[in-house]
């Protein structure tokens, strides 16, 4: 077991890398009734093209599967696991990202049994058709409910405007049509490959003693005979600079018309502290031309072209990137358009040294107020680490960042061909 | 459970709560009155002009600039309705200098800046200016307009009309379109006027802070005139149900929503309302519950099948996402689930969970600023003080006999159903 320490902030991070290869990271925070823990494996929607455990050969799995499959972990022979954390005291989840997913709980008493319990259903998996069958019902209503929502809609129209052959443009959930083709056979499949400890991460953070808890996941996994597995081998098509639509605009039962617009990264290949450092001088960036306290801000909200729905975001993991802007307008082309002329002509953007100052505290305390919170804690953390990032690198590497290394992003960033924009407008 | 003191100062009540767990410290203050069709809508607009510009800091801009310097202080406002009243929230949260290698005393500057933003607002002639209240309107409206783009936001607000029609809980919080017209900057400026006179006004502040200076500072900053409070006579609260009334609507969507109203006659100051809290549990509350595994995990007709609780206004609200067809089946099943809560067909077993998880939720609330403000108010509300312990442990008493008894007094009122356009045409 080592232990890190972060002075400023007055956290200590303890980690054991486990003989068969699980990261397990704990998190102390004195004074916290709750404690929150995730079991992440690195696997999401992207992860559609791969060489199945034992297999030569690349396969491609239906659109939707890795969300499927967390649903499908919490059922076993004897009943759903949800039963047993709430006897426990829990309450549990689980999500599905373009790169993880995610099991967790939060419970404020029988932490330890609420752990393994955790642990456990993960690590045994029970899929039968009928049970698979079933859940596409539900799985349907879920989709369903996504396909009424319009920011949902716009949300995953500007990713699929941006990428023409990457599958973070695929829906997490998938279609109706694409989880219907979906087998117990290929969620075993998938399970196999990517469910590896090896392949995952367990987070826990609350008030509890690292030592005790790592003995317990040490204990447990020492029980489970897990065979050594090879690096997992993953397929991505090449994904051209450009965007594979420059355009589109989805009318939908709605009152009030919504517009983003994106820009996708070129060359997502950036790893460890050179993807921080890089996700952070565009958020920067963005908070400089878009923040409240921005010009630009105040204009198009003077203008009536933007109201509090508006936001803006920079994302970036290995093989993937963009740039996402825009909210609620009442003219979704006039908002497009203005969202456009500033990006484009941010390749020369003018900042002062104390204009980055301000924006650098801003992002201090905003730092300072996600970590109040054990879910962010865990949740980015496991993000941060699966990228080669430590997530308590945040302040320092703001801290070091000068104009130059934003000139320098800028330079090549606001590409036009990479631009692209979609809005939701009402139905005629 | 919580280092907490309330203090009477002018018209003001300050709620102090200790703690070092925060990396920042919280200030919430909060303005209750009546929810009234008059004044909606201006109470949905007023904390927006508040908060776009101080006369000390003139524009958005300047404003927001200073927030930043404030090590990314937030300054945000809300809305809401805890029973028939129409609470305004400001909140600022804010980075605590002993975790920053600046030691500039931040929390006092917070405090400075909320004074600032409700005591010394832009004014000329007696008015706000009219741009800046030009532009908030027409955030307001979109606001307002954005409820029917969110279907189930949406069939929530439609289910809560139709069934308060004839009471003040009908009003949303963001007030209505109709009335944005009629409001000048100066009708707005009187309106801010009364809120300032007569609004009952609790200020929170969470964190890690010394409460007799923060006393001090806030006699001196926030001099407001004492005042009566603003009781609602009960009367208002119980409305009997005849018949359950039947409302379906057709739009373009997907997915119907399926919402069902149900008065629960009793209210967070009643004795029985721990005893509603258990009943939730075990009826449609998580995702133990009767709802969850009937509606979706026995039947897969839905992604979704809950029921939550307002407290103050003594309804109980059932909301599930279903295909069209599906609505006789799913109201029947829902029907009888609440059959069984009545004729206390659950065994003790799902008691002691539901009241497992409840203690876990309560305790979890409180893990956060937020939270403990919010459990907090519910006392200024309901005019109760129920400490948080008396939560637990009245909760954890319940027996199963008076979970029978509180599922007697619950009545359907309203079934609302949006469904697709299919069919229309055969009506």
């Amino acid at each position: 077991m080592s232990k890190i320490t972060f002075d400023q902030l007055q956290e200590e991070l303890y980690y054991e890398k486990l003989s068969n290869g699980l990261d397990v990271y704990v998190l102390p925070k004195k004074g916290f009734n709750k404690t929150y823990a995730t079991f992440t494996t690195k696997y999401g929607s992207i992860d559609n093209q791969f060489i199945p455990l034992g297999k030569n050969e690349v396969v491609t799995v239906p659109d939707g599967i890795a969300h499927f499959l967390e649903h499908k972990l919490f059922e076993k022979e004897d009943g759903d696991v949800f039963q047993e954390f709430s006897k426990q005291g829990a309450s549990a989840n689980a999500f599905t990202s373009f790169t993880r997913t995610a099991y967790l709980f939060s419970s404020t008493s029988n932490v330890e049994k609420n752990l393994e319990t955790l642990i456990d259903f993960v690590q045994s998996p029970y899929f039968t058709e009928k049970t698979v069958d079933k859940e596409k019902g539900i799985i349907g209503q879920e989709i369903n409910m996504y396909d009424d929502n319009p920011d949902w809609r716009l949300y995953f129209g500007i990713i699929e405007n941006m990428f023409k052959n990457h599958p973070v443009k695929i829906d997490i959930a998938g279609t109706i049509e694409s989880i219907s083709k979906i087998t117990k056979d290929m969620l075993y499949e998938c399970y196999e490959t990517f469910y590896h400890p090896s392949n995952m991460l367990l987070f826990i953070v609350g008030p509890v003693e690292p030592s005790e808890i790592l003995t317990l996941v040490r204990t447990n996994q020492d029980k489970k005979d897990y065979k050594d597995q090879l690096e997992i081998v993953r397929k991505f098509e090449e994904e051209p600079v450009e965007v594979a639509e420059k355009k589109k605009v989805l009318e939908m039962n709605v009152q009030s018309s919504k517009c983003l617009v994106g820009i996708k990264a070129q060359n997502p290949s950036r790893v460890g502290e050179e993807l921080l450092k890089h996700e952070l001088t565009v958020n920067v960036i963005l908070d400089f031309l878009f923040g409240k306290s921005s010009e630009v801000y105040e204009k198009l909200y003077t203008d009536g072209l933007i109201d509090d729905t508006f936001s803006y975001d920079y994302t970036e993991e290995n093989g993937f990137g963009f740039l996402i802007v825009g909210g609620d307008t009442q003219n979704p082309e006039d908002l497009s358009t203005r969202l456009k002329e500033i990006l484009l002509n941010s390749k020369n953007l003018m900042i002062t040294e104390e204009q980055l100052e301000r924006i650098k505290k801003k992002k201090i305390g905003a730092f300072l107020r996600s970590v109040n919170s054990p879910e962010f804690i865990a949740n980015q953390f496991t993000r941060y680490a699966f990228n080669e990032m430590n997530l308590f690198d945040v302040v320092p590497v703001l801290e070091k960042l000068k104009v130059e290394d934003i000139k320098q992003i800028c330079n090549h960033f606001f590409d036009e061909r990479c631009f692209t924009e979609c809005h939701v407008v009402p139905k005629k | 459970m919580l280092k907490k003191g309330e203090h009477s100062l002018n018209g003001l009540t300050l709620h102090t709560v200790e703690t070092e767990k925060y990396k920042t410290n919280t200030l919430v203050l909060k303005f209750k009155a009546p929810l009234q069709e008059e004044q909606v809508t201006y109470r949905a607009l007023l904390p927006y002009v508040l908060q776009s510009e101080t006369s000390k800091f003139p524009s958005t801009t300047q404003l927001r600039s200073y927030l930043d310097e404030l090590y990314g202080a937030t300054l945000s406002v809300d809305l809401s309705k805890k029973g028939e009243y129409h609470i305004i929230s400001f909140k600022i949260e804010i980075a605590n200098e002993k975790y920053l290698s600046d030691q500039t005393p931040l929390l006092q500057k917070a405090i400075e800046l909320l004074a600032d933003v409700i005591f010394s607002p832009v004014v000329e002639n007696e008015a706000f200016i009219p741009s800046t209240v030009d532009k908030e309107k027409r955030s307001l409206r979109q606001r307002i307009q954005s409820v029917f783009d969110d279907k189930m936001r949406y069939s929530n607000l439609r289910l809560v009309q139709e069934m308060c029609k004839d009471e003040p809980y009908h009003l949303h919080v963001n007030g209505r379109t109709e009335d944005l017209e009629s409001i000048t900057p100066s009708s707005l400026f009187q309106y801010y006027q009364k809120m300032m006179a007569e609004d009952e006004v609790d200020l929170y502040i969470v964190g890690n802070i010394e409460v007799d200076t923060i006393k001090k500072t806030i006699v001196e900053l926030f001099p407001f005139n004492s005042r009566k409070g603003s009781s609602i006579s009960p009367s208002i609260k119980t409305k009997s149900v005849v018949d359950p009334n039947e409302v379906i609507e057709r739009q373009d969507v997907k997915q119907g929503k399926l919402n069902l109203g149900y008065r629960t006659n009793v209210t967070y100051s009643d004795p029985e309302y721990h005893a509603l809290q258990v009943f939730n549990g075990i009826f449609g509350g998580f995702s133990h519950s009767k709802l969850f595994i009937n509606v979706r995990e026995k039947e897969s007709l839905a992604y979704y099948a809950a029921s939550r609780v307002e407290s103050h206004k003594g309804l109980l609200m059932v909301m599930s996402g279903i295909e069209f067809e599906n609505y006789d089946k799913a109201v029947t099943i829902i029907k009888e689930q609440m059959e069984a809560m009545k004729s206390g067909d659950f065994t003790d077993q799902e008691i002691s969970q539901t009241k497992a998880v409840i203690k876990n939720q309560l305790l979890e609330t409180i893990d956060t600023a937020r939270g403990i403000v919010e459990v907090l108010y519910h006392n200024v509300i309901s005019e109760t003080s129920r400490e948080l312990e008396e939560w637990i442990t009245g909760m954890e008493a319940i027996t199963k006999d008076e979970i029978i008894e509180v599922a007697n007094k619950i009545e359907l009122d309203t079934i609302y159903f949006l469904t697709g356009l299919e069919g229309k045409e055969n009506e």
